[in-house]
């Protein structure tokens, strides 16, 4: 008697990926394939995707789908979630979708506690369109748009979702994973599992940012563009939990404390990047 | 139930919840802003839910969402937030989803200005965001009026799988005027069932929902685009509504003008008929589907056609389509809020007149003096 002992999850469907080779849209699609399946969710889990590389995730997960326009998603979760407060909605985004067209519609999701999940996912470039760079492109990388490497005079530094999501008062779960090893992506599912155990609970609205690689816009192939994200993205990007909602309030330093009134050098420089409380993906 | 007198935008919020609606997304514009305050405080009550959007861009994609799982759902706006709207009504179009969209329209354009204006004709008949799409438009011309057909749109909405919006200037949602809602009123459509499409969690029991307006494949797109048109020209064929007032009797000049601009020339036209002057009034009701053929038939028994409209002129190209230069059509618009008056319309009126009997070349010279008033 043989025993499947690992399969396709219910949650995909059987279509091929359009994904490039070594791209990791793949390992995430099927991360959130499983939770769906282990929490059993796939009856009522809508998602919503996104304008970007992975505007065809409709064809991918075996579920209710929407697809949304470009940064729009987390109104469209919105609205579902709304209507049917019984369905566990999720959104997929790029950093273009999400961190640049469509930043009011998720700091406004976010902020108003939406209980949807977002699933936001980081190759620091547009991916589509054909390698752009994106407000999450590093400081110096070299896209088709910054032939000359990103010039932080000009377009400003990259954009930290996640650090930038957490300082709302609002509770919400908020954390960056990465899948560029597999011990990070066996990490990478247990953060995603718990972000949709939170919906699940009708506790708050979650996040979870994927660090990922684009080999065919970086112009590397799939090994050296794990080692690129590691060496390069991972100390701009630091991975962990970042807020939950039983956390405690992120809250400075009373003014009262500072050696005096015009103690502006007395004020910490930007706090380490680790999270508000102390856990870390480290 | 017994008259009441409301305010315009009262209205609209309460025919919305006798429509079944109890989902709203909004965002505080002037002059409809009371919409979204009556609802804050009524969708409660009905247990519907009543959500404050960041801005008219996230509106229509939130409808887009609630619209997915089959629900009623609206917004109201006015015209630099309907502008905003636009890409969300593409898609809105696009994925064929039911909702209501009523605009408020203010004058423009850019921020304009907060008075009541038909600047938006264009924008709401003729597509407003991008590809190649069509809602049936209402113009309503009262309280009353804008009472049951914010039930209707719901019904059309519904039957067409198709985002309907109500055009009412500024006045109609400011102004007060008594209001009676049928108890036993019915649906204006037989109202198909949602279950089929509707994003409500797979089961296995039927095709997967996927409410998408993305066609990569051309031949998709097109037999898409086709199926479309299909709908359009059903509606173009069972929605034309209309009203004409005087027209069974004969006159000499036949104006056309919707919404509350109608009711200044209905006042002109009872004013000229004292004078002895016969004047015939066709008032659109659905602004798409527009009234070709109406107002050709109505315009063949005419001298001559007078628009009056709150715009510098867009609803009169429908009107010179509808009439191919059987008769000459003039045009009296006021802007930025102004309003014509009944006196004005009627000496307009008197004037197309006087310069027909003169004969044809005063006849151009009216024709151009109207169009460019």
């Amino acid at each position: 008697m043989t025993e499947l002992v690992f399969g396709r999850p219910r949650s995909l469907t059987r279509v091929p990926m359009h994904y490039c080779p070594g791209c990791t849209h793949g390992v995430i699609h099927r991360l959130i394939a499983e939770v769906l399946d282990e929490l059993g969710l796939q009856g009522r889990a809508v998602g919503v995707a996104p304008v970007g590389c992975a505007v065809f995730a409709y064809n991918y997960f075996n579920i209710d789908m929407y697809e949304a326009s470009h940064g729009r998603a987390p109104a469209v979760a919105t609205g579902a979630k709304r209507t049917h407060p019984e369905l566990i909605v999720f959104t997929y985004q790029g950093d273009g979708d999400l961190a640049s067209i469509g930043t009011a519609e998720i700091v406004h999701c976010a902020n108003r506690g939406e209980k949807v999940t977002v699933v936001f996912v980081n190759n620091a470039v547009y991916g589509m369109t054909g390698g752009q760079m994106a407000p999450t492109t590093l400081a110096g990388q070299v896209t088709t748009t910054s032939p000359l490497g990103r010039d932080v005079e000009q377009a400003g530094y990259p954009v930290r979702m996640v650090e930038m999501l957490a300082a709302l008062r609002t509770p919400a779960f908020l954390a960056r994973v990465s899948v560029h090893s597999p011990a990070r992506i066996i990490q990478a599912k247990a953060i995603l599992r718990r972000a949709f155990e939170y919906q699940v609970k009708g506790t708050c609205f979650s996040m979870v940012e994927f660090l990922s690689t684009c080999p065919t816009n970086w112009g590397l192939t799939p090994p050296e563009a794990c080692r690129w994200l590691e060496t390069h993205m991972l100390p701009y990007y630091p991975l962990g939990i970042f807020k939950t909602p039983e956390g405690p309030e992120r809250t400075p330093a009373p003014l009262e404390s500072l050696p005096d009134a015009r103690g502006v050098q007395a004020v910490p420089a930007a706090a380490a990047p680790t999270g508000a409380n102390g856990e870390t993906g480290e | 139930m017994a008259r009441k007198l409301m305010k315009g935008n009262e209205a609209i919020g309460e025919a919305a919840i006798r429509a079944g609606c109890r989902f709203y997304f909004g965002y505080p514009i002037t002059p409809q802003t009371e919409v979204a305050e009556y609802l804050a405080r009524r969708l409660p009550e009905v247990g519907g839910t009543f959500v404050q959007a960041e801005s008219e861009v996230a509106v229509p994609n939130m409808l887009y969402g609630a619209a997915g799982t089959g629900e009623r759902v609206m917004t109201s706006t006015s015209s630099p937030g309907m502008s905003l709207m636009m890409e969300g009504l593409s898609y809105l179009a696009g994925a064929e989803l039911p909702c209501v969209i009523v605009n408020v329209m203010r004058a423009g354009p850019g921020l304009g200005g907060i008075l009541p204006s038909q600047g938006d004709y264009f924008q709401a008949t003729k597509g407003g965001g991008h590809g190649d799409y069509r809602c049936p438009v209402l113009a309503p011309w009262s309280v009353q009026e804008v009472t049951d057909l914010v039930q209707d749109a719901f019904d059309l909405a519904d039957f067409y799988r198709n985002p309907v919006l109500v055009l009412a200037d500024g006045l109609i949602g400011q102004m007060m005027e008594p209001v009676e809602f049928q108890e036993d009123r019915r649906p204006c459509k037989a109202l198909p069932d949602k279950r089929a499409w509707a994003a409500r969690g797979w089961k296995g029991d039927r095709p997967r929902a996927i409410i998408n307006s993305l066609f990569l494949d051309p031949e998709d797109l097109e037999r898409h685009n086709r199926d479309l048109k299909a709908k359009y020209d059903a509606m173009v064929r069972d929605e034309v509504r209309f009203a004409e007032y005087g027209t069974d009797q004969d006159y000499e000049v036949l104006i056309v003008a919707y919404g509350t601009v109608a009711r200044v020339c209905k006042t002109a036209q009872e004013d000229l008929a004292e004078a002895g002057v016969r004047v015939g009034l066709l008032r659109p009701i659905t602004l798409f589907p527009f009234p070709y053929e109406a107002v050709r038939r109505a315009a063949d028994k005419a001298r001559a056609v007078l628009v009056v409209e709150l715009s510098t002129g867009q609803m009169v190209e429908d009107v010179q389509m509808a009439v191919m230069g059987r008769r000459p059509v003039h045009f009296h618009g006021r802007q930025g809020g102004m309003l014509p008056s009944p006196e004005a319309v009627a000496e307009q009126v008197r004037a197309i007149l006087r310069d027909h009997a003169a004969g044809p070349s005063a006849r151009r010279r009216a024709s151009r003096r109207g169009g460019a008033s």
